[in-house]
Parts: structure tokens; C-alpha cells; sequence
């Protein structure tokens, strides 16, 4: 079944063929089945895969070849690789995906274009398998901008508003400066290397780190260099700082494309990105600091934004931008695993917070303030329990799947002795729930808020939607499992994930070259050369759970009941702190106006003095110059025969002259 | 009998030519424009013949007739055009016959 690799992306390509040829006049049943049959067909072969590779049915890493893109000195194939770290995306990709495709049917029933919706999701998961199966760099390029076209096309999907494409162009303009850094980092390897197969790379570079540890540009290393243009196309990717500002204003899109596309996957790219380049980090300490670095960073900012919005896909947008950083900042401490961890188990429970956001905007009739939400969980238990469980799970309380993957985080971070770091995400956690305990008791308890009209429309959602929602609850729930680190089993040994991303995670030249941030702390309660006692980090883990649980409270105290007047109190008691989180700390502002606004001066300079001045100039020099030839023959046109008869007469004088002299 | 030497008609047929192109240079009067031309015709006409007296050769007079063929076409032609402009603009100066300018 294994051969059939190349399948899985193929599908859903086949069924954006097909819905866009079937064309949006045929009935709607048709697009249903193509637009969902393929993705689904695609994960059951994907598991079948699966099953044959996690059972050593197949030889690891699988390679597969589907025809040579290129050949010459530039050979790339266009080649797909199933390796421990590509399985792991490519469950959580076909998964998470094809919940979210049923879901869309039920979401999306009622609006228009809903071929056209299916035709750009499917393409999305076309694009997005083939950025986690490339086995090279190109490949995964290719996906991972068309992952970018399609998120632009769904974010604009209601392109008859004004906010979504301006958005959707926010997304695209922001997303395309990253990818400029990812590019040069391409041609920075492929000068170096000569191809750009993932496996070639880092086995040469394994076999002899000294030669890219050397000057190369900017007084970088060739590893650092690449790495930091490598993390630069992740922020804009992943939403990182500086690059994070499109992923709020991509909530524009309908509310599963937010689930799929800015939650589950494609916001992940970066991450899968980073840990695919996990040699090249690890030679570049620096660089791997500043990522955890700004990781750490973006989670703490983020999360302060979130506590004070009001529109519940906003708080979500937000929470979603702390939650990569939390991955950012494992993966830049050396902990590949437990980024790739956080990354699915965040896929789950943040997939299934937003697929229960889109469940009580659709009850709502389309209503996203929260403030005149309340009490909808005598109308929506589903989607109530689901959301709710979901929420525990982001907070981080055990054994829910968000609890095993941010405590192996924190773990590496105090494990480094990166103690700032590590109270950051501490307090990230706190905020997180906080913020998202303040969404669920202002939308689900309380009293309703909003109008007559729309409290007698409330209903729950249809099973096409609550499905997926269970679904997915369940994995939020059990995702964790999978993970469960050393210390929390007292010694035994129950990290399956630990060891099956091991074959992925290079130990590249043993620990001389790395900082304290090194590989060890991957295998987080193992061999660490830098460890803190069991009881410490029991200490530490029961430390998270209790700010975890301390948040909740905290939120329950002040929304459970009377949600304004806590909203109240909490404005109060920020004070000018709050001002601040409900204006996104003036980011959008300050990048309109020291950033936008002088490259739009000087695009207007640009237009004005080189095109308008100098090249079109040049231009009307041209015309203006023949033109003047033009006037001064046109003198001796005086249309008066007698001056006619004179040239004529002159013209006679001259050759006779000439002849006879 | 003593000849006159043929310089004598050249330098005749050259100052009726130049006669002949001042006034086509200077007048205004269409008609007088013409008169001139035919002057100048005529001129040429005068060079032609006396050289065929010269050589004893025929075909310069016989080219003297064609000459007074195309000169009375001309004539008949350019009078009538004078006539139709006449009736049309009420003059046949030409100095006002400039509608044909750029």
C-alpha cells in the first residue's frame, strides 16, 4: 500500500479538479461528494500507509520518486519521503483535514459558492501534503506557497465585503517577506550543496559539521545563516514576531478555514520547517536562542492580546499565534520532539476550538462578540462539552493533550537552566487559561446577551457538525497519550513519540558544538547533561498545573455569572495595561507608519520621479523631438503654388549647377 | 548669305526663359503665370529649332511640334481650371489658393 504514496496528495488535487470542472451550477450533493470523498479517500490510504510503516512493513525512511522535475545540474525530483517526522504531519494533516472537511459541509450549507469553497480546500490539502512529503526543499517550497495561495483564496472568500480580501492581501504580502528569506536559504544550500534532497544535505553536512560552521555571510556561519533565513520564512509562516500581524486579520476567512488552514496546519509549516532543519539549527546556537527566544516572546505577547478581545475567533487568532511560540521556543531550545508534539496536540484541541467557535457563530446567525453571547450551553451541550474540553486541554490540565506537550516544553526550558524562558511560558500558561476560560464562561454560562431574534434561532448543529466536533474532542483528549515524558512514570519509559522522532532528530557532531540548548534536552527526563532532579520537576510540573487551574478559577470568579461587569473588573484592574492588549500594543500602527507609509512614499516617489519623470520622459523627449523635426518641414508646406514653383525653380538652379560645375 | 550665328537665338531663348521664369516666380495673377510659362515654352521651342538648324538635323523641330501640342492642351486645360476657380472664388490669385496646406 506504501507505493501508493504519491496517492494521497494526488486526491485531493483530483477532487479540486473535478468540483472546479463540475462547475458551480451542478447540485450541490455532487460537489459534497467530491469535495469530501477525496480527502477522505486520502486519509484512509494515508492511514493504511501508516499502518504499514509504524509496523515496520515498510523500510523507513520510504522514498518514492514520482518523475524528475528537473535534470541537469539543477536535478530535483519531484519525490515524496515517509519518514517518522513526515508520518507524524501526515496523520495530523488527513486527520485533522478531513474532519474539517465534513464539518464544512454543515457550516458552509447555507452560504454561496460552496463549490468554489471546496475547490480551494481541497487544493489546500493538496498543497500541504505535498509540503510535509517533499523530500526536498523545493518541494516543500512549492507546497508550502501554494498552501499560502490557498490560504489568500479562502481568507478572501467572501469577496463581495471589504474586510476579508483586504485581509486575505495582508496574509499574502506578509506570508511572501518570509518566503524571501526561505528562498535565499534555498539557493544558500544549493550553492553549498548542489541539490536540495533533504537526506543528501544533512548526512554531508553530518559527516563533516566543520563545513558549515565556517564564516559564510553577515558574519554568520553558513548554518547560521541558513538558519536564520530558514526562521524568518517561519515567522512569517507561523505567525511569529515580527510576521504574526496577518494571522488575527485571517479570521476574516469562514470559520473551518480558520480551523484547518490558521490553527491546525499550515500555521505548523514553520515549525515542520524548522524541525526538517534541525541539523542546520543545531549547528547555529545563536540562531536556535533567538528562536526560542522570540518564540518565547510571541507567546507572551499574543497571549496578553488575547485576554482582551471581545470576538471569540480573535481570541482564538491569538491564542493560536502564543501557542506556536510555544512550539518555536522548544524547538529552539533542541527540543524537536516536543515541538512536534505541542504541534499535534494543538492541531486537535485548536482545530476543535474553532470548529466549536463556527458552531456558535452559526447558531449565533453570524454574531462573533461575546459579549452578546451567554448562556449557550443549554442550547449547544455538544458543542458546549466539546469546546469545554477543548479549553482544558489548551490550559494544560492533565491528562488532556495540551497538558503532556506544554510540561515537556517547560521542562526542556528549565532543563537548559533558560529559567526566563522557561517562567515566560509559565506565564504564557497562566494567561492562556485565563483567556480561554474568560471565552468559554462569557459564550456558554451566564445569562444570553444578545437579541430576541437571535435566542429564538439558537439550535444545535447539525450531526455533520457535531461529529467532527466529538471527533476531535477525543483526540484532544487522548493526542497526549502519546507522549507522556519519563519523570510523570517515574523512570518507565512510556515516550513512544520520543522515540519514534528519534531516527529524525541528528545528533550532529556530539555535544562540542552545541550550546546548552543542545539535542540532549530533546530527550527531556533522559540523558540530559544538565539535569535538574525528579522531585524538581515534579515541583515544576505541579507548579504549571496549579497557575493552570488558578486561571481557570480566576476566569470563572469573573465571567461565570455577570460576564460584563467582569469585563469591567478586568479593564479596571489592568488599567492602561488593557489599553494596550485591546489595541494589539499599536503593532498594526506602528508598522502602517514606519513601514507601509515610507514604502508607499517612496513607491509614490518611484512612480512619480522614475516612471513619471525620467522613463516616460524619455518618451516624450522622443515624440517631442520628431515632432519638432516634423513643424520645420512642415514650414516649407505653405500649400501656396507660387512657393512651390520657387523650390522648384531653386531646385533646377542647384543641379544645373552642379552638373555644370 | 551670311548666317546669324546661332549664339545670337540661344542667348534670345535664354532671356525670353528667364523672362519667362520671373514672371512665373513674381506674378500673382494666375493668368499671368501662365503667359509666363508659355513663355518659357516657347523659349525652349526657339533653342530647339535653332539647334536643328545647327546640326541639320529634323527631330528638334519635330519635337517643337509636340511641344506646341502640349502647350495648346495645357492651355485649354489650365484655362478652363482658371475659369472653374474664377467662378468659384471670385479671384485667380494665387497667393489664396492655399487650401491644400498641411
Amino acid at each position: 500500500m506504501i507505493q501508493y504514496l504519491w496517492l494521497v496528495p494526488l486526491l485531493p488535487l483530483l477532487g479540486a479538479v473535478a468540483n472546479a470542472i463540475a462547475g458551480p451550477r451542478a447540485p450541490r450533493p455532487v460537489h459534497t461528494a467530491i469535495g469530501v470523498g477525496a480527502p477522505g479517500l486520502s486519509m484512509l490510504l494515508s492511514l493504511g500507509i501508516l499502518w504499514q510503516y509504524g509496523t515496520g512493513m515498510a523500510p523507513s525512511p520510504f522514498e518514492q520518486v514520482v518523475y524528475p522535475w528537473t535534470v541537469g545540474e539543477l536535478a530535483i525530483d519531484v519525490a515524496f519521503l515517509l519518514d517518522p517526522l513526515s508520518a507524524v504531519m501526515l496523520f495530523v494533516v488527513t486527520f485533522v483535514g478531513f474532519w474539517i472537511h465534513l464539518y464544512s459541509t454543515g457550516y458552509m450549507a447555507h452560504e454561496d459558492g460552496y463549490q468554489r469553497y471546496f475547490v480551494y480546500l481541497n487544493l489546500f490539502m493538496f498543497a500541504m501534503l505535498l509540503l510535509v512529503l517533499g523530500n526536498n526543499f523545493l518541494v516543500m517550497f512549492v507546497g508550502w506557497e501554494g498552501v499560502g495561495l490557498c490560504s489568500y483564496l479562502l481568507i478572501g472568500y467572501y469577496y463581495d465585503q471589504k474586510v476579508p480580501p483586504r485581509a486575505g492581501r495582508k496574509a499574502f504580502v506578509v506570508n511572501r517577506i518570509g518566503d524571501f528569506a526561505f528562498l535565499i536559504g534555498m539557493f544558500a544550500l544549493f550553492s553549498t550543496f548542489g541539490t536540495l534532497n533533504y537526506q543528501e544535505i544533512f548526512s554531508s553536512i553530518a559527516a563533516n559539521p566543520a563545513a558549515v560552521t565556517g564564516e559564510y555571510a553577515l558574519g554568520l556561519s553558513m548554518a547560521a545563516f541558513v538558519a536564520l533565513c530558514f526562521f524568518i520564512g517561519a515567522t512569517g509562516k507561523s505567525a511569529q514576531i515580527p510576521l504574526y500581524v496577518w494571522l488575527p486579520d485571517a479570521m476574516a476567512g469562514p470559520t473551518p478555514v480558520s480551523a484547518l488552514i490558521h490553527a491546525a496546519t499550515m500555521v505548523t509549516a514553520g515549525v515542520y520547517m524548522v524541525v526538517r532543519s534541525n541539523v542546520i539549527f543545531q549547528l547555529a546556537p545563536g540562531i536556535s536562542l533567538l528562536v526560542a527566544a522570540v518564540g518565547a516572546a510571541t507567546a507572551l505577547m499574543a497571549a496578553t492580546i488575547g485576554l482582551a478581545q471581545n470576538d471569540i475567533k480573535k481570541v482564538l487568532a491569538y491564542s493560536t499565534v502564543s501557542q506556536l511560540g510555544y512550539m518555536f521556543l522548544a524547538a529552539g531550545l533542541g527540543a524537536y520532539t516536543a515541538a512536534v508534539f505541542h504541534l499535534g496536540t494543538h492541531a486537535f484541541f485548536k482545530a476543535l476550538l474553532f470548529l466549536g467557535s463556527g458552531s456558535v457563530i452559526h447558531a449565533m446567525g453570524g454574531e462573533q462578540d461575546m459579549r452578546k453571547m451567554g448562556g449557550l450551553k443549554k442550547q449547544m451541550p455538544t458543542t458546549y462539552r466539546t469546546f469545554f474540553i477543548a479549553s482544558l486541554a489548551i490550559a494544560g490540565i492533565p491528562p488532556l493533550a495540551g497538558f503532556f506537550s506544554k510540561d515537556e516544553i517547560l521542562a526542556a526550558a528549565a532543563n537548559n537552566g533558560h529559567w526566563i524562558l522557561w517562567f515566560v511560558g509559565l506565564a504564557t500558561a497562566g494567561l492562556t487559561a485565563f483567556y480561554m476560560f474568560r471565552a468559554v464562561f462569557m459564550t456558554f454560562h451566564g445569562d444570553f446577551r444578545g437579541t430576541q431574534e437571535q435566542e429564538d434561532h439558537l439550535h444545535e448543529s447539525p450531526p455533520s457538525m457535531t461529529v467532527p466536533l466529538i471527533v476531535l474532542a477525543v483526540g484532544a483528549v487522548t493526542a497526549g497519550w502519546v507522549g507522556i515524558s519519563k519523570v510523570l512514570t517515574f523512570g518507565r519509559d512510556f515516550n513512544w513519540l520520543h522515540h519514534w522522532l528519534e531516527p529524525v532528530i541528528a545528533t550532529v557532531g556530539g555535544g562540542g558544538h552545541l550550546g546548552e540548548g543542545g539535542h540532549e534536552a530533546a530527550g527531556h527526563g533522559g540523558e540530559a547533561a544538565h539535569h535538574l532532579s525528579m522531585g524538581v520537576e515534579w515541583a515544576l510540573i505541579l507548579l504549571a498545573i496549579a497557575i493552570a487551574v488558578t486561571g481557570i478559577l480566576l476566569a470563572r470568579s469573573m465571567f461565570a455569572k455577570r460576564a460584563l461587569e467582569g469585563e469591567e473588573r478586568l479593564i479596571a484592574a489592568l488599567g492602561p495595561a488593557h489599553r494596550a492588549f485591546a489595541n494589539k500594543y499599536w503593532v498594526d500602527e506602528a508598522y502602517d507608519r514606519f513601514i507601509i507609509r515610507p514604502l508607499a512614499a517612496l513607491s509614490r516617489g518611484f512612480w512619480k520621479v522614475v516612471d513619471g519623470f525620467i522613463i516616460d520622459g524619455l518618451l516624450h523627449l522622443t515624440s517631442a523631438v520628431a515632432e519638432i523635426l516634423g513643424d520645420l518641414g512642415r514650414f516649407s508646406t505653405t500649400g501656396n503654388v507660387r512657393n512651390y514653383v520657387l523650390y522648384f525653380f531653386l531646385g533646377i538652379v542647384v543641379l544645373l549647377g552642379w552638373i555644370i560645375l | 548669305m551670311e548666317m546669324v550665328p546661332v549664339s545670337w537665338y540661344l542667348l534670345l531663348a535664354a532671356l525670353l526663359f528667364a523672362i519667362g521664369t520671373a514672371g512665373a516666380l513674381t506674378r500673382r495673377n494666375g493668368i499671368t503665370i501662365f503667359l509666363s510659362i508659355e513663355l518659357m515654352l516657347n523659349s525652349v521651342n526657339l533653342t530647339l529649332v535653332a539647334y536643328s538648324r545647327m546640326l541639320n538635323d529634323q527631330t528638334g523641330q519635330v519635337l517643337v511640334f509636340f511641344v506646341l501640342a502640349v502647350a495648346a492642351a495645357e492651355a485649354a486645360v489650365g484655362l478652363a481650371l482658371f475659369i472653374a476657380i474664377y467662378r468659384h472664388r471670385r479671384t485667380i490669385d494665387l497667393n489664396r489658393m492655399n487650401l491644400l496646406r498641411w
